[in-house]
């Protein structure tokens, strides 16, 4: 875990593609490269996945590596386990992260666990992807984020990207990867073109073989007044405020951490060290969360970093509500971001 | 059509498809199917109304995802037929049939889909979380998840002493969830007072039930379990009448839960927005469409004239034109009561 020196930003001649479409093309090209790696879910073979995860690849790799489950996730989700513990390379779909609790034995007892239960001796190379994430009034069973979830029960990574290059990338990673790896898709970051769009779900993507490493975070925008850590569509809405406040005079560096676990604290060290402030933004639910993690990272290396107290803007611990004005109240967007990020430069 | 005797077997002349029915009843029939439809085509129309330019799935007096039961209706109204408002019902992501039958509010129902103030969860549930204390209804976003809920509601009738009983509603595909599975197997044990039904449109969103299902019937599966299942084709509605008038009576005097599946058909696609490219079947399926059917054969048995349909109809218009209407004068919720409600 060290700070992302790296520049991950594609080179100018990448074509542009939706996130999906960049997940889908990481997909085929690992499907290509290692016949051991097959995808397994509910829609994904002639639906092409609900959120377009899989288009295309029941086409090109057939029924035998792109395979429609029935609705029993406890099943498929333990099937992907047993399969990778015998040296294949499933990836998992569970359509949405809201349906963990179905499966949730499967994946925290099961999959995150058999390695260090094993003392090492037995890998679960496998990924679990899912889409999390609301703002289109699907109700509180089909709205939630849960990252943090995920993040708080030890043995899988979990990965949340925010833009078309690095789904790609990080894609590739977590198939390679030989732990669990959770990778969690935004709706609103994948491009879907029945959502609201999002100018940054299509963007650049590098061509062919691209691995973006996990656990490593990313200055999306620098700046030096104050540090917004995010991950995921929240990383969208904090460049937007970036770019209004700029006009301000309030020059914001945006992070985006692309990965819970393992969790950059370096990166967000260092950024904290720089700007002196901190705002976190996370769609997931505020308390026991990612936010607080961020803010402890700071706490415990050294409180004197922060000129001012940190802010966070997160999900009130409320379940996401169905109204639209309800829960656009409640969801960190743009104007609850710009107004912490106020807050916290004033002082 | 039977897989195994329920507890009640059928007359000679029930078994032919209700052909006895009085005609009162199959009027009822007729009726709650096309007050459903009236609904959900008004819903429908509502739903796509502001959706554009394109399609964008937040937009509109209805934003979200939604399910509509068009071509269901013969199970709810077949079903709900027996119950009254002191019985529970625990339905679906597809819930508005099952609602609509069971005489939820249509008002207030229609307030909650358009996320307003005066819905039954004040805006804060939407269309796959209806919860109405006065008819016991209920659904659910999560496949299968309604049913270990139903059994409680089931169990607390029984410990109260009343005769009353738990429907609980899954599609065909969530007959492949462990839910399902641990219900039937707990009820039956317990001898809960429930009636499982099972709603096979042949769909599990783009999954065909042959390509997801073990068995060619999920009445055989009530027999793992020890307790009568039945299958209904045709998507009738007046065989779903007979078959839940034993599995509702057998619940009642305390005999246990049965398994209903009924064949019916999905009409329209898994969700709106849903292109359906996947399904071999639509090029048929409006002939297939259980309400002109029914109105025809009650037509030709004489319980239905032209006069009788219009009425029907435009009481239907009526009743979901005031209920769209009210729904549209009930206020936004307040954002700042937007953390409202989380505890008692
Ligand atoms: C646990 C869980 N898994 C998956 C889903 C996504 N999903 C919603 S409806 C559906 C298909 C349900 O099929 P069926 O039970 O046959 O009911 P139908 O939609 O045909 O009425 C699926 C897979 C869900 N809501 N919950």
């Amino acid at each position: 875990m060290t700070i992302t020196e790296t520049p991950t930003t594609p080179t100018p001649h990448s074509r542009r593609l939706t996130t999906s479409k960049a997940i889908v093309e990481a997909i085929a090209f690992e499907m290509e490269r290692d016949p051991s790696v097959f995808y397994l879910g509910e829609d994904v073979g002639s639906y092409g996945g609900i959120f377009g995860s899989t288009g295309g690849l029941l086409d090109r790799f057939g029924k035998d590596r792109v395979i429609d489950t029935p609705i029993s996730e406890t099943a498929f989700i333990g099937l992907g386990i047993g399969a990778a513990v015998e040296g294949m390379r499933p990836i998992v779909e569970l359509m949405f992260a809201d349906f963990m609790g179905v499966c949730l034995d499967q994946i925290y007892n099961h999959m995150a666990k058999i390695h260090f239960e094993s003392g090492g001796n037995v890998k679960v190379p496998m990924v679990l992807t899912m889409a999390a994430g609301g703002g289109y009034s699907d109700g509180a069973q089909h709205s939630q984020c849960l990252w943090g979830t995920f993040a708080h029960l030890p043995g899988m990574k979990v990965v949340v990207p925010s833009s078309p290059a690095d789904a790609k990338g990080l894609m590739t990673a977590a198939i390679r990867d030989d732990n669990p790896v959770v990778y969690l898709f935004h709706k609103g970051v994948m491009g879907l073109p029945w959502m609201a769009k999002n100018p940054r779900s299509n963007d650049a993507v590098p061509d062919g073989d691209y691995e973006t490493p996990i656990g490593k975070a990313n200055v999306v925008r620098s700046g030096s007044d104050v540090t917004v850590v995010t991950i995921s569509l929240s990383v969208h809405h904090a460049l937007d405020v970036a770019e209004r406040l700029a006009d301000d005079g309030i020059d914001v560096e945006v992070l985006d951490l692309r990965s819970l676990v393992p969790l950059d604290r370096e990166a967000i060290l260092a950024s904290v060290a720089k700007t002196g402030r901190l705002v976190v933004v996370d769609e997931d639910y505020l308390s026991f969360g990612m936010s607080g993690e961020v803010v402890a990272t700071i706490a415990e290396h050294d409180p004197t970093l922060l000129k001012r107290p940190a802010e966070r803007v997160a999900v009130p611990d409320v379940p996401i509500p169905y109204a639209h004005a309800l829960e656009y109240a409640v969801l960190p967007r743009q104007d609850r971001i710009e107004a912490a990020v106020r807050r916290v430069v004033a002082g | 059509m039977t897989t195994q005797a329920a507890a009640q077997p059928a007359t000679p002349q029930q078994a032919g498809g209700g052909t006895g029915l009085d005609p009162a009843v199959r009027l009822d029939l007729y009726e709650t199917m096309v007050l459903s439809r009236t609904y959900e085509e008004a819903i429908l129309r509502e739903y796509h109304a502001d959706k554009g330019p394109g399609f964008d799935i937040g937009k509109g007096l209805i934003p979200g995802e939604m399910h509509l039961s068009a071509g269901q209706e013969p199970v709810a109204a077949g079903v709900c037929a027996h119950l009254t408002t002191d019985d529970a019902v625990t339905a679906t992501h597809r819930p508005h049939h099952f609602a609509v039958a069971h005489g939820v509010d249509l008002r207030r129902m229609t307030a909650e889909i358009f996320g307003r103030e005066d819905g039954l969860g004040r805006g804060r549930g939407g269309h796959m979380h209806l919860f109405d204390p006065d008819t016991h209804f209920s659904c659910s976003g999560i496949i299968a998840e309604g049913y270990p809920p139903a059994l409680g509601q089931a169990f607390a009738f029984h410990r109260q002493g009343t005769d009353r009983i738990a429907v609980a509603v899954t599609g065909e595909g969530a007959a492949n969830q462990g839910a399902f599975h641990e219900s039937l197997n707990l009820a039956a044990r317990w001898s809960l007072p429930v009636v499982f039904v099972v709603e096979d449109n042949d769909w599990g969103i783009s999954v065909p039930r042959t390509a997801s299902t073990s068995v060619a019937s999920n009445a055989d599966r009530a027999a793992a379990y020890g307790i009568p299942g039945e299958r209904i084709e045709g998507n009738d509605v007046e065989g779903v009448y007979d078959a839940a008038r034993r599995a509702v009576a057998r619940a009642r005097a305390g005999e246990g839960p049965s398994l209903i599946e009924v064949h019916t058909l999905r009409l329209w696609g898994h969700f709106e927005g849903d292109a359906q490219g996947y399904r071999l079947d639509l090029e048929d399926a409006p002939s297939h469409d259980p309400i002109p059917r029914y109105e025809t054969r009650l037509r030709e048995a004489g319980v239905l004239d032209d006069e009788t349909v219009t009425r029907i109809r435009s009481a239907a218009s009526e009743r979901t034109e005031d209920a769209i209407a009210f729904a549209k004068n009930s206020p936004v919720p307040d954002p700042a009561s937007a953390t409202s409600y989380v505890f008692a």
